[in-house]
């Protein structure tokens, strides 16, 4: 690749990503009433979101291979509990990530 | 009111820099380990800031030049900003000059912090999701220049860091569970990308989940619409 074919692929990277950002944006503007349907999945999409993000997360664990998913089974149970328990973000958020490089550093190596 | 809205909105971010820290110097090395010059990761933080899609491109740029192949690449990863965008449609409608930043700079966990926070009453809402966007982009930007410096140089063990920001989208998701009495769209979200990561494998199954999500919403619009969302 020349450095014109670097420039080019790289720009197209961001002309896409901002595209996917900013067409909801540009569709429905605010000075236009907003669909109801549109409106309604503004609602709902967001809970469904992070369901989403949660699973993409742990995309590339293997239940039937490796360590079958338990060190990131055992992490989020611990997340979990400590939230419900403390209900501090950012301890439970510390505490299932040490939690989690513990395991996968000396029990699950 | 500045200072008051970056005082808030900086704890609500700690977790995203250790977690863009730890892979954008992953990022980094990997793009010096990859033969390109520390200026590649530094500009690509900055302009795309789109972790997924950055690790890709080292990919890209090693192969031969295929320009529609890029862009359809590019929108197939980033497609699920798409409902970033329907979700905060409401919430952005008063922003002044801010908001073409704030849309730009709309990563997973910018969107995820400024969607879900419940923000002071007094503090301004417009800077706080622009200081959050800005911290994250920082963060970002900097983790990923100084592994394109540093390189393999650099030898810690961080093992299992990335783990954070899974733990963050599950406390998000926590929160929001707790906060809505039923779950619906929760379970439609969850069950949707576990069938479809099992039936599509793990390279293309976000473009069927995200169709799977809509569909779903939209054939129960009625009980979930009851149920009180």
């Amino acid at each position: 690749m020349t450095i014109t074919e670097q420039i080019i692929t790289i720009v197209l990277c961001i002309l896409g990503t901002m595209a996917t950002r900013f067409l909801p944006f540009l569709v429905f503007r605010s000075n236009k009433p907003t669909p109801a349907y549109i409106e309604y999945l503004g609602k709902a999409l967001p809970a469904a979101i992070f369901g989403m993000l949660v699973v993409y997360c742990l995309k590339n664990v293997s239940l039937t291979g490796g360590t079958h998913g338990l060190p990131e089974l055992i992490a989020i149970g611990a997340t979990i509990f400590l939230h419900l328990y403390k209900r501090q973000m950012l301890l439970s958020i510390a505490g299932g990530t040490v939690c989690y490089m513990l395991l996968v550093q000396f029990l699950f190596v | 009111m500045r200072l008051r809205a970056l005082k808030a909105a900086f704890p609500y971010t700690i977790p995203i820099f250790a977690g863009f820290w730890f892979l954008g110097l992953a990022y980094g090395i990997y793009m010096n380990v990859s033969g390109f010059s520390f200026l590649y990761p530094m500009l690509m933080s900055l302009t795309i800031f789109g972790g997924s899609l950055e690790f890709v491109a080292v990919t890209m740029l090693l192969a031969p030049f295929a320009p529609l192949q890029t862009l359809i690449m590019t929108l197939i990863i980033q497609a699920r900003h798409l409902f970033y965008g329907i979700a905060m449609l409401d919430k952005f409608k008063d922003l002044d000059w801010k908001k073409s930043y704030i849309i730009f700079g709309m990563c997973d966990e910018s969107f995820s912090i400024n969607y879900s926070t419940q923000i002071p009453k007094d503090v301004d809402k417009g800077w706080f999701m622009f200081w959050v966007t800005l911290l994250n982009h920082f963060y970002w930007f900097s983790g990923s220049t100084i592994g394109g410096l540093v390189g393999s140089v650099l030898n810690f063990n961080t093992k299992g860091l990335d783990f954070v920001m899974t733990a963050m989208f599950v406390v998000i998701l926590l929160e929001q569970l707790l906060k809505e009495s039923k779950h619906y769209t929760a379970v439609i979200g969850i069950l949707c990308t576990v069938l479809c990561r099992l039936l599509f494998g793990v390279d293309s199954f976000m473009i069927p989940t995200m169709i799977a999500i809509v569909l779903c919403l939209t054939i129960f619009r009625t009980p979930i619409q009851k149920a009180g969302i």
